[in-house]
């Protein structure tokens, strides 16, 4: 006799918090590919000149662009986070028996993160 | 006091009878400390002997009774009546498998895979009994104990969209014992088992979801052990790319 195979929904990424979680995190790299692209060609309007990279900073000061910006901002943090969180299960070290505490594989991540931000940040503003 | 009762909404495949499942209700006496399992053997000795599902030792160790329990992958042994109470509960077979009839799901395709890993301590040459026992320090032994906790209960394959999706991903047991086998300092393995383990349909079909340790009764932390994995394939390649005479 036939063994029955049940059919998987579409919808089976809502069936549960943890995999909407999941999946969230694999949406963000959508927002974080489209801000690349628009990043690139803000690039290529400041290799043109200052006339074109201001008319293209004020073509891009409306609402809905500002809003794209904060999306993918949003997107980044989720993803950068939710990835330090799950390096001590990709990173393990012993020390003996023991495994050292998960906070100090995620937390020199974080520190790391924040020092390299701190820094171009600082390239940044300090015009 | 009246004695109280709950539901159990209990999936049923009679494959010599009808073609699609369905679901029976079934009014069982509640019991605070009733697991599910002991729900269900009441329904079998008491009012439907025709019910039909695994299970062997009550006590979270064969690995026998996982099932669906309102969706989540449950050892039914561990669930209590009372993490459910007033109910209903739901109880099908573990998601993800072909279901042979009722409860009971078809673990072919895991044996299969299962098999495929070596999932036993394998020597380039065993030494002579004479030489004694491959000897082994806590520390080593800690290094792999937890991947070893499996007991092949299903739940974490259950879990998985992916395998779900892609039933021919070696899935998360399977590659959790081959690491738990290529960590262990006696096992001499890696290299044979790394052909099925780094392959297109193991380690990189894994989207890290977690739900499958999330699940797991025993804390073996299949996830993790995957992305272990991916680091130790990721750095084979490598040395086979810089190194390529002494890959293989």
């Amino acid at each position: 006799m036939k063994p029955y195979n049940r059919p998987i929904s579409a919808s089976w990424w809502l069936s549960k918090s943890s995999y909407l979680l999941f999946m969230l995190r694999e949406l963000t790299s959508i927002f974080v590919w489209a801000f690349l692209i628009y990043y690139l060609v803000q690039l290529s309007h400041l290799a043109k000149g200052t006339e074109k990279y201001t008319a293209f900073l004020e073509r891009h000061a409306s609402f809905g662009w500002i809003l794209f910006a904060v999306l993918a901002l949003v997107a980044a943090l989720y993803h950068s986070i939710t990835w330090f969180n799950l390096t001590p299960k990709v990173l393990v070290v012993r020390k003996g028996e023991e495994k050292i505490p998960p906070a100090l594989i995620a937390g020199p991540h974080y520190a790391a993160w924040l020092a390299i931000s701190a820094v171009i940040a600082w390239i940044v503003l300090r015009s | 006091m009246a004695e109280r009762s709950i539901t159990l909404e209990v999936f049923r495949y009679r494959p010599d009878k009808e073609q699609e499942p369905t679901f029976q209700s079934y009014t069982v006496p509640y019991r605070e400390d009733w697991v599910v399992l002991d729900a269900l053997n009441y329904l079998k000795d008491q009012v439907d002997g025709s019910l039909s599902y695994r299970w062997s030792c009550r006590m979270g160790v064969c690995g026998s009774c996982g099932m669906m329990v309102n969706g989540t992958p449950r050892l039914t042994c561990a669930a209590f009546l009372k993490d459910y109470y007033p109910g209903p509960v739901r109880v099908e077979p573990l998601a993800n498998f072909p279901v042979e009839r009722d409860l009971i799901v078809n673990l072919d395709d895991f044996m299969q895979k299962l098999k495929s890993v070596k999932p036993w301590i394998v020597r380039d040459q065993e030494q002579p009994i004479s030489e004694g026992e491959y000897r082994q320090s806590p520390a080593e032994l800690a290094n792999y104990k937890q991947f070893s906790m499996c007991i092949n209960c299903m739940l974490c394959y259950a879990a998985c969209p992916v395998y779900g999706l892609e039933p021919e991903f070696l899935g998360p047991a399977a590659i959790a014992l081959a690491h738990r086998y290529n960590l262990d300092s006696r096992d001499q393995g890696q290299s044979l088992r790394k052909d099925v383990v780094f392959g297109h349909e193991a380690i990189w079909q894994c989207t890290f979801v977690s739900e499958c340790s999330v699940v797991c009764p025993k804390d073996v932390d299949p996830a993790g052990a995957i992305q272990q994995e991916k680091v130790a394939g990721a750095l084979d390649l490598v040395k086979s790319v810089l190194m390529p005479w002494g890959s293989r």
